[in-house]
């Protein structure tokens, strides 16, 4: 469970991120989180994990402050909760494999680490991973030789071996096509789904959003102006996030559904 | 369009020369009235020509007996002590110098102390020549290819450090921010995101370095660290030309080798 | 964690696609032991010790002692040897740069297009570039005495090397637009080259004098070890004897000028690019 209670986030300039965020979000929850750029999606979701700092409030997860934790306890946190970017930030010189073991690196002690030695169990949990995203025949290419639809997947992978209960994805499709958009949240969905995976997503495409989520988060100049489950999502409440109506550029197309 | 020639000027001003050229241009002329008044013309030795053509010869009928002794101190031996002075000393200089590099590079200041205090510490070190540091080792543990060793050692880490830090403030931080989110520690994140980026520019960067080690190595023997320089030293000042040429003849080779070697290996490396 | 995680994690269609198997390690094991042999060779070879690093210390250390405090009034002693130096370097740099002009035009295979003329004088320029200065410098104090002059003659060549290259490089990627407009228009080759290869080319090899300038101030406080001129020649007075303050103030005013020179040149070259 993530609880946010009266989040502010402002900018050293006095530029507000986030004004009064209050918000429950209950295990095995999908969530769209949608409003225009600059609106503060990527500053809500990346305050979870404590990316950035807030400047007022509390944020908890599974009842433990995040927001006071520091050093290990902040870490191990940070540990259940996966994240996914939108540029996938992969270390391109390496493995796959190796890629997804760098979700496992939190639970061992920074010498075991170092020397790259991975208990079986890792071994297993990255195959595995790699396998319910199917790529796991390229377990062993370098990571800059995949295409970008293959590389976010890998990126799930990493957040899936992570074991986490939470999964922040940050723009998780803004950089991909089409087709691959919808591989890419097609596993998001069966992940959330199979493994009961709480899920936030940042969408751009409010056609994607109404897709997948269960329920939509519509942000506006950092504040909550929607919360609720999808099918209240309707056009008129879209144009009220967007404070305009919805143009062509805000919808992917055909090839969804 | 009837005074074309005229017209010109009340249309389109040339912008005026800008005062700080002159000034740069004056204080060039300047030093150089000083530099090339202060050259002395008349230090010509009468010999010039002819050692120049013993010279030549020598480089064209080389002494090529010198190349392998079966008992001591020849061409082979001369060269290999070189090359291994400049092994191991880029190794020693690639190793030391990685705290320094993250000491100096931007990017990674947040570990406490400022990046630009490591630059100039870099700088000094870079600063400080070699041929002079070797001199100071040879006090230390006595004349000899150690001395040369740890002198190049040292005088390396300057260069290497700036290097790799450069090497260092060009890393994708994306990996860094996905292992911070991992709840990975600071050095599991050093390990997992930033040592992966700049490991083959760290090893182009070494070969490079060790391109010039070699070349570096080749004088030291001229104040006695060690190398083919002590041959080479010696045989200049008993006027043994041939021998000269011989050793002239090993280092261009082994340089040209070397360089064709380790370029092909950066080539594949980046 | 666990077996119930773990149970959770397999998916829900049977893993069809075989795991790949990890690749063979043996190539990165060959190199790694090469290295260390090479590595270890050297240490013998060069009769590196620990130890003997470690007994040479406090050695170190004492001529540490006694290089401070530094003996400033040795500055009016070695002002002169220092301006000589930078003298060297100037003219030598200078040289060498305007030597290197018609090398490079000859070396770009985009301006030259006779080839057995730019492959001999590439062939050169490559030769020059392996033998380092202070040989360089060794070798024209054996040919015309002790003195500046064969300082600033190697300095030249090794100038005239470095620049050479740098320029000819930056030829062969200039802008063909202005060269194929300029024989549009019926000029000379001379025309051609100062009409649109000069401009576009002046900045760069302005930078790349200045680069090698910096290199040179370096080369030229060391070549007097060999005879050849400037302050080197000083570090043999004070060490042979023992006056090690006086060595540290000439290596300090070393340190001070050479820094300035960096930073004014570096500052120069920010202005020029």
């Amino acid at each position: 469970m993530i609880e946010l209670r009266h989040v502010s986030k402002s900018y050293p300039n006095g530029v507000k991120g986030l004004h009064n965020i209050n918000l429950t979000i209950h295990p095995g929850e999908f969530i769209a989180v949608v409003g225009l750029s600059g609106a503060g999606k990527s500053t809500l979701l990346r305050s979870i994990n404590r990316l950035h700092e807030i400047t007022d409030g509390e944020i908890l997860i599974d009842g433990a402050s995040i927001t006071k934790a520091s050093g290990k306890e902040l870490r191990t946190i940070r540990r259940g909760i996966g994240m996914i970017f939108q540029s996938f930030n992969l270390v391109k010189r390496t493995t796959v494999l190796r890629n997804v073991l760098a979700g496992r690196v939190g639970y061992h002690s920074t010498m075991r680490t170092l020397f790259g030695l991975f208990p079986d169990h890792d071994k297993e949990l990255a195959f595995r991973a790699l396998e319910r995203v199917n790529i796991v025949e390229k377990a062993y290419t370098r990571s800059d030789e995949l295409s970008g639809g293959q590389q976010q997947r890998v990126a799930i992978a990493r957040v899936l071996a992570q074991e986490a209960k939470i999964i922040l994805a940050d723009e998780p499709v803004a950089s991909l096509d089409p087709l691959t958009t919808k591989q890419v949240m097609d596993d998001l969905k069966r992940i959330n789904q199979d493994l009961g995976i709480t899920t936030l997503v940042n969408l751009h495409f409010i056609d994607l959003a109404r897709q997948y989520a269960t329920r939509i988060i519509g942000l506006r100049a950092g504040e909550i102006v929607f919360d609720g489950p999808v099918e209240e999502a309707t056009d008129d409440v879209f144009n009220h996030i967007y404070g305009r109506p919805i143009q062509q550029e805000e919808l992917l197309g055909d090839l969804v559904g | 369009m009837s005074h074309p020639h005229a017209s010109w000027e009340h249309r389109v001003k040339k912008p005026p020369v800008k005062k700080s050229r002159w000034i740069i241009a004056g204080l060039l002329a300047v030093v150089y009235i000083w530099a090339f008044s202060g050259v002395p013309l008349n230090g010509f030795k009468e010999t010039a020509l002819q050692v120049t053509k013993a010279i030549a010869s020598g480089i064209f009928s080389p002494d090529w007996d010198y190349v392998y002794l079966p008992d001591g101190e020849d061409l082979l031996r001369g060269l290999l002590d070189t090359l291994a002075i400049s092994i191991l000393s880029t190794f020693i200089s690639a190793v030391l110098c990685v705290p320094f590099a993250f000491w100096a590079a931007s990017n990674m200041s947040e570990w406490g102390i400022t990046s630009k205090t490591g630059k100039i510490i870099l700088s000094v070190i870079r600063t400080f020549p070699e041929i002079v540091m070797a001199i100071l080792f040879i006090k230390a543990v006595g004349p000899g290819s150690f001395a040369g060793v740890l002198a190049l050692g040292l005088h390396s880490i300057g260069m290497l450090g700036k290097l790799f830090a450069e090497e260092i403030e060009q890393i994708d931080c994306g990996p860094t921010e996905a292992l911070i989110a991992t709840g990975a520690n600071r050095i599991q994140i050093l390990w997992y995101a930033v040592i992966p980026q700049v490991l083959p520019g760290f090893l182009s960067y070494t070969l490079y370095r060790f391109e010039i080690n070699v070349r570096s190595a080749t004088i030291l023997g001229v104040i006695g660290a060690g190398g083919i320089g002590t041959p080479l030293i010696f045989a200049l000042s008993t006027r043994n030309w041939d021998r000269v040429g011989i050793i002239l003849l090993g280092i261009i080779i082994m340089i040209t080798l070397i360089d064709l070697l380790s370029g092909a290996i950066r080539k594949k490396l980046v | 964690m666990s077996a119930h995680d773990m149970k959770s994690a397999v998916p829900s269609k049977a893993s069809s696609l075989p795991r790949p198997k990890p690749p063979r390690k043996l190539k990165a094991i060959l190199t790694g032991l090469i290295v260390l042999l090479l590595l270890a060779g050297s240490a013998i070879k060069t009769e590196s010790s620990f130890s003997e690093l470690f007994t040479g210390l406090p050695n170190m250390l004492d001529l540490i002692k006694e290089m401070f405090p530094p003996r400033w009034s040795y500055f009016d002693d070695i002002t002169g040897a220092m301006l000589e130096t930078i003298r060297m370097a100037i003219v030598g740099t200078t040289l060498g740069a305007i030597f290197a002009i018609p090398i490079a035009l000859l070396c770009a295979s985009n301006l030259n297009t006779i080839k057995w003329l730019s492959y001999p004088v590439r062939f050169v320029l490559n030769l020059i570039r392996t033998i380092p200065d202070l040989l360089l410098a060794a070798l024209f104090v054996a040919i015309f005495g002790l003195g500046p002059l064969p300082g600033i003659f190697a300095l030249t060549i090794f100038s005239l090397g470095l620049i050479g290259k740098l320029t000819y490089e930056a030829l062969e990627t200039i802008d063909r637009g202005p060269l194929e407009a300029m024989t549009a228009v019926g000029s000379t080759p001379m025309q051609r080259i100062i009409y649109s290869v000069v401009p576009q080319i002046q900045a760069h090899f302005m930078s790349y004098v200045l680069y090698t300038f910096e290199i040179n101030v370096r080369a030229a406080a060391v070549l007097g070890l060999v005879g050849a001129g400037g302050i080197g020649h000083y570090y043999e007075v004070t060490l042979g004897f023992l006056e090690y303050d006086k060595t540290c103030t000439i290596i300090l005013f070393t340190l001070a000028i050479v820094l300035f020179i960096d930073w004014m040149s570096t500052r120069l070259r920010e202005k020029l690019l």
